[in-house]
């Protein structure tokens, strides 16, 4: 007896789909698997690595941890999202690569929405909050030390050049 | 790792969802998921069916009045922290919600969620047993309210029965004339803690609960003990465990040293000195 | 105007896909509904027998497609995977099966195989596979390994996979007949890689031209095809390896082949699907590699200034349940310990013990962080003993910058002997010392000291051989549109490899950064490879590369002089375009220089019509010269004779805390000298990176295994792999720049630097806080708190 499909609508990144999925499929799987959005990555599946990190309605949240049936109604970002829409890099994506931010790039997207959603919540933190900002977030490869560069300076290109039009 | 399957509801009334879990012994509710879904994906937790209560209506408030806080089933622990009413009416709350987790967790979780889990490494529980607060449930049989001191039958076994869902949760003000403070020590940030201290101090009583130190959430009475002697005396009452992060010495040393830290922080704080 | 880009901190080029979540790493590839997904049934126990596998309930399972135990493979697949690095010392050499056979030796040996439509259906037939276990006591620890009360093996004696000597002299003697002696027992726990990726691989049996296609997040692509071809039975040209984007290495992924690499190809064929694995976290923990593990007991003796007269250490590595990769950590421990020193006499004797946990391969240091740890608690050890400054001891003990070439008298992981190239170990002392405040540092103790405080200084110097070969090779290949390809064998983790070797094209060639494109890792570009680890890829690719592309420039230059009537003397390259020096209106761009390389006779676009043969050539030559080739490519190889040997010392400076025994970083400080540097950003991420991961090994990660051989801690809530708030919140760096005579480029490896002396520093610095001998690594707050009770009079 094959399992039970659900009928789910995901709205992410502005596109709606709709989905058949079983009730046990993982939202970051069925970003990934079913909506072909590979940049979301899974690293533990436990919700303490925080690559699968994406927004749900603005906040972020652990893939890994939801159901797809959950998201239902909820405006999910993932890191395909956040650039332009002339296709250029936001200014947490800018920061980044001017600053060396990442290496390997399997953790990025995480902290690239992470990030995104803090300085969006908290446009001129203070190294400390810096830190702070990052620190659900595990990376193997940069120490960490050009991450916490990373966000400093795309919170210099968002008081030199916001993106919400203001 | 994946989940095994598991059949899903995702009622729309409260009464839908109580009938699904009457209907089923072996279902599990589904709130913020940061505890469960992980239980769910190791296949260490395999439940017949979910129950998501997430559209559930009117069931993610933050009420708070003179009396103390309420806070709805739904209710995300970011929201919670986030209130500066709940800092003001009930400041243990927001101090121990600082220390549960990541932000990121904090976004989905449930304060509820976290007190029904039951687990003794988290840091509400302990809050609750402290304040004196409650659950209030509901089943297809109507409400009731579980006080906290009845709340947790053992490691992550709380007295709900099968079919009651939480559907919030109430944490007493804070007097006038008392004081709170709260401190863990973990090995990284976010971390479950190898000790947390919460304290409350009010006029002749002083009281601390214990977070990672017992298999339930575990208060102690410290009325009446002098600085310096409070970590022995909360010693005497805890049989503080081993780990693979702490010896059970060590552990002790963390209930002696943080048990100082903190009673005497919320005396300080009691006493009007910040 | 041409700026060269070696030295440059340039941006990566890898960035503009990965900050889009448009990497490609394995998990990623053939994400589509008819591919079939893996899962793998892993032994619970640490040692038992495999009485019997029942599968019958599998299949009845919908979506599962097939199952595989031992029984089911024949020929090579069923024969044990590869020993990798032979070795004479080692005698009693082990690997597993690719599906158990008989019986398991570790938590985690795949034991079944299973293909299903979907990675949740896949785990719910392994639910359904019923294994009968004759349990056995396991061996776990080193302790319990040399002990031998149970062997692992039963035909392996006494747990001893290998017992391998090196020296150069008589030891004892010389401690015997020194004026001072002492004794140190150590103890390293065993950690691991976890890059953030785990392992995974896809493959596709392509029917219509009888190839097999595999992806696969390795880092030895060339290593993975020659074994994919002989254990599935096919030729290596039917064999194409192509790495994808990898997350993460760390020297996990240079163990080849995991039985899933086999597996996925086996399945794809016999299923005629695209099949793919992707470990989960948990079966990272428990069936890839750990590394660490080692106990050492050291004697040595020296004279009133601390010199090392004579140096003895006896160790024993724990390298889990099989031997897959040889004798090379161990061996690097071996030879890698002398450091920058130079002890009058050593020896080293080690055995490589078997025991019921995950085998043992390299992880970052390879072998080094316990070399490291054993000297550098050995020089602390003479300072304390004579009560000198223990900087002082080590610049007594130090081979001097004018005695290089400086040859150790020992053989190498490469079977190479040990001699170092350069360095200046005494410059990069007095840099440490001033970036940390050495000598202010004992005021600043006392001050803390006063207000109750405790801080503590440490200091370790390390050296390490990269750039081992064989060799490396590069094809550059300059197309008619001007761009250029350039392909290495080799593979990449993160560590921008497409970045800096284009800055290497650029700058031999002329080109523009822009035009330059590097693929690494894939067997179809270039199919002689060895593989990225030891720190080799700057040196052995970046070789390889700078002379491939000056081959090609040869060729431009030839065509070009010819074309232009110039003397190639006379001509220069810049952006992409040949001209005349000091006649700029003399130019060819190089796309039509490739266009003039290759004779035609079928012109394909506008450009290509000059090459063709009523518009281009000499009707009393033969259109393609005798030694020559049509096309504008370049192909060269780097082979050394020997490693080159990068060096460094790092400093710390902690707190405890008197209470509660937590550790706190207040500063760390870094020399690193790796020769010239191609990109210093890049570089000092690497620095940064191993770091975190150093003060992870010395403070926070250790594979907690219980006596029954179950790692308690396989996941990332308890094995503690650091966030921002475990680093230090920034790093002083200082580099000093001692080239490399070896190579082209004066280029040494950087990738393992930061992680070498992290468990001597930061045992220097805690016993420096607490002086208390700290003699086994990591250390937690827990430990701390215990080796002060013992340590309470």
């Amino acid at each position: 007896m094959s399992e039970e499909l659900h009928d789910v609508r995901l709205r992410v990144n502005g596109a709606s789909y709709d989905l058949r999925v079983p009730a046990r499929r993982l939202l970051s799987d069925a970003l990934r698997h079913d909506l072909g959005l590979t940049g979301t990555h899974v690293g533990c599946e436990h919700g303490v690595c925080g690559a699968c990190t994406v927004l749900l309605d603005g906040a972020p949240v652990r893939a890994c941890l939801m159901l797809a049936v959950s998201a239902q109604d909820q405006e999910v970002t993932t890191v395909e999202g956040l650039g332009n829409a002339d296709g250029s890099l936001s200014n947490v994506q800018q920061g980044f690569a001017e600053c060396h931010g990442l290496q390997c790039g399997f953790c990025t997207p995480g902290f690239l929405t992470t990030i995104t959603a803090g300085l969006r919540d908290n446009p001129t933190p203070t190294h400390e909050e810096c830190r702070d900002m990052i620190a659900g977030n595990l990376c193997r490869c940069t120490g960490y030390q050009n991450i916490v560069k990373a966000v400093e300076r795309a919170a210099e290109l968002g008081l030199e050049t916001p993106e919400d039009g203001s | 790792m994946k989940p095994a399957p598991f059949a899903y509801h995702r009622p729309e009334t409260l009464e839908a969802a109580l009938a699904a879990l009457a209907a089923d012994p072996h279902a599990k509710v589904l709130a913020g998921g940061q505890s469960l879904v992980p239980l769910l994906s190791m296949r260490l937790a395999q439940p017949s069916a979910l129950v998501d209560i997430n559209a559930l209506p009117g069931l993610d408030g933050i009420e708070v009045d003179e009396t103390g806080v309420r806070i709805g089933a739904l209710a995300r622990h970011a929201a919670v922290l986030a209130s500066p009413e709940v800092r003001r009416v009930q400041p243990l709350v927001s101090l121990a919600l600082g220390h549960v987790a990541h932000a990121t967790i904090r976004n989905r979780g449930t304060t509820v969620g976290s007190l029904v889990h039951a687990d003794a490494a988290a840091e509400m529980p302990v809050v609750l047993s402290l304040l004196g607060g409650s659950v209030r449930v509901a089943s297809v049989r109507g409400q009731r309210d579980i006080a906290a001191a009845e709340l947790v039958l053992g490691p992550l076994e709380s007295s709900l029965a099968p079919d009651e869902i939480a559907v919030s949760a109430f944490f007493p003000a804070l007097p006038a004339g008392a004081g709170v403070a709260f401190e863990e020590v973990a090995r990284r940030h976010g971390d479950y803690a190898l000790c947390g201290v919460a304290a409350l101090a009010h006029g002749a009583r002083v009281a601390a609960g214990y977070v990672s130190v017992g298999d339930v959430p575990t208060v102690v009475d410290l009325s009446g003990v002098p600085a310096g002697e409070r970590g022995a005396a909360a010693l005497a009452q805890l049989d503080p465990q081993a780990d693979i992060h702490a010896t059970a010495a060590y552990r002790a040393q963390l209930v002696r040293v943080l048990t100082e830290r903190v009673v005497e922080s919320a005396v300080s704080s009691a006493r009007g000195e910040s | 105007m041409t700026t060269k880009l070696m030295g440059q901190g340039v941006q990566r080029v890898e960035d503009q896909r990965f900050l889009r979540g448009q990497g490609r790493y394995v998990d990623d590839v053939a994400v589509d509904p008819a591919t079939l997904h893996a899962a793998v049934l892993r032994s619970p126990h640490a040692h038992a027998r495999i009485v019997d596998i029942d599968v019958d309930a599998v299949l009845d399972l919908e979506g599962v497609h097939a199952v595989w135990t031992h029984e089911d493979l024949t020929g090579p697949m069923a024969e044990p995977l590869p020993l990798l690095i032979p070795h004479p010392a080692l005698t009693h050499g082990r690997t597993q099966y690719a599906l158990a056979r008989d019986e398991v030796n570790y938590a985690g040996e795949a034991v079944a195989f299973v293909v299903a439509d979907d990675r949740y259906l896949a785990e719910d037939a392994l639910d359904r596979i019923r294994v009968t276990y004759d349990v056995l006591a396991p061996v776990v620890g080193i302790d319990a390994a040399r002990a031998a009360d149970r062997l692992v093996h039963d035909d392996v004696p006494g747990n001893v996979g290998a017992r391998m000597e090196q020296g150069t002299g008589d030891a004892q003697a010389a401690i015997a007949k020194a004026p001072h002696r002492l004794e140190l027992d150590l103890t390293v726990e065993r950690s691991a890689c976890t890059p953030l990726e785990g392992r995974g691989t896809v493959a596709r049996w392509d029917p219509d031209s009888n190839r097999m296609q595999v992806w696969t997040s390795t880092q030895s692509s060339t290593g993975v095809r020659a074994v994919v071809a002989v254990k599935l039975g096919l030729d290596l040209g039917q064999v194409d390896v192509i790495t994808p984007d990898v997350g993460g290495g760390f020297g996990v992924k240079i163990n080849h082949p995991w039985p899933e690499e086999l597996l996925v190809p086996l399945a794809a064929r016999t299923l005629g699907r695209t099949v793919k694995f992707t470990e989960d976290r948990r079966e990272h923990f428990v069936s890839s590699a750990h590394e660490r593990g080692q106990v050492q007991h050291i004697e040595v003796g020296f004279d009133d200034d601390g010199r090392l007269l004579g140096l003895d250490v006896e160790f024993w590595h724990d390298h889990g349940a099989y031997t897959p990769y040889g004798l090379i950590v161990p061996i690097i421990t071996s030879t890698q310990l002398l450091g920058p020193y130079k002890p009058e006499v050593y020896r080293v004797v080690f055995e490589s013990l078997y025991t019921n946990t995950v085998m043992v391969t390299p992880y970052r240091g390879a072998g080094r962080p316990q070399g490291c740890f054993a000297m550098e608690r050995t020089m602390d050890a003479i300072a304390a003993y004579l009560g000198k400054d223990r900087a002082e001891v080590r610049a007594t003990n130090f081979i001097q910058p004018d005695e290089f070439p400086y040859d150790q008298g020992l053989i190498f992981q490469d079977g190479r002997e040990l001699e170092y190239d350069s360095g200046d170990y005494p410059a990069s002392l007095e840099k440490i010392k001033a970036l940390v405040g050495w000598d202010d540092f004992p005021a600043f103790q006392k001050e803390m000291a006063a207000v109750g405080r405790k801080v503590g200084i440490g200091l370790a110097c390390y050296v390490e051989g990269t750039g081992v070969g064989p060799y490396e090779g590069a094809h550059v290949h300059i197309e008619t549109t001007g761009k250029v390809k350039v392909a290495t064998g080799l593979t990449t983790q993160g560590q921008g490899h497409a970045t800096v070797f284009a800055q290497l094209v650029a700058d031999e060639l002329g080109v523009r950064f822009e035009d330059v494109e590097v693929v690494t890792g894939d067997t179809r570009r270039m199919p002689y490879a060895v593989g990225t680890f030891a720190s080799r890829a700057a040196v052995m690719s970046g070789s390889a590369i700078h002379l491939a592309a000056r081959r090609a420039k040869e060729k431009v230059l030839k065509i070009a002089a010819d074309a232009l009537e110039a003397a190639e003397e006379d001509l220069q390259i810049v952006d992409g375009v040949v001209s005349v020096k000091g006649s700029p209106g003399t130019a060819l761009d190089l796309g039509t220089v490739s266009v003039l390389s290759n004779p035609l006779r079928y012109a394909f676009d506008e450009a290509s019509k000059a090459a063709t043969q009523f518009s281009v050539g000499d009707p009393g030559k033969p259109p393609v010269p005798e030694d020559e080739e049509p096309g504008l490519e370049g192909r060269d190889f780097y082979s050394p004779e020997r490693a080159t040997f990068a060096s460094g010392m790092h400093a710390v400076i902690v707190e405890t805390d008197p209470d509660t025994a937590e550790i706190t970083i207040l500063k760390y400080a870094v020399v690193h000298d790796c020769g010239r540097l191609i990109n210093p950003m890049i570089v000092e991420g690497q620095i940064h990176g191993g770091v975190a991961q150093g003060v992870a090994g010395a403070l926070y990660e250790r594979m907690a295994y219980d006596e029954n051989g179950q790692l308690q801690n396989a996941s990332f809530m308890d094995f503690l792999m650091p966030y921002v708030t475990e680093v230090p919140d920034g790093i002083d760096i200082d580099h000093l720049e001692t080239p490399s005579p070896l190579n082209p480029l004066g280029i040494k490896g950087a990738g393992e630097a930061g992680v070498i002396p992290s468990a001597a520093v930061f045992a220097a610095a805690i016993e420096d806080a607490e002086r208390i001998p700290i003699t086994a690594m990591p250390i937690s707050p827990s430990e701390l708190f215990h080796l002060r009770q013992e340590h309470t009079p």
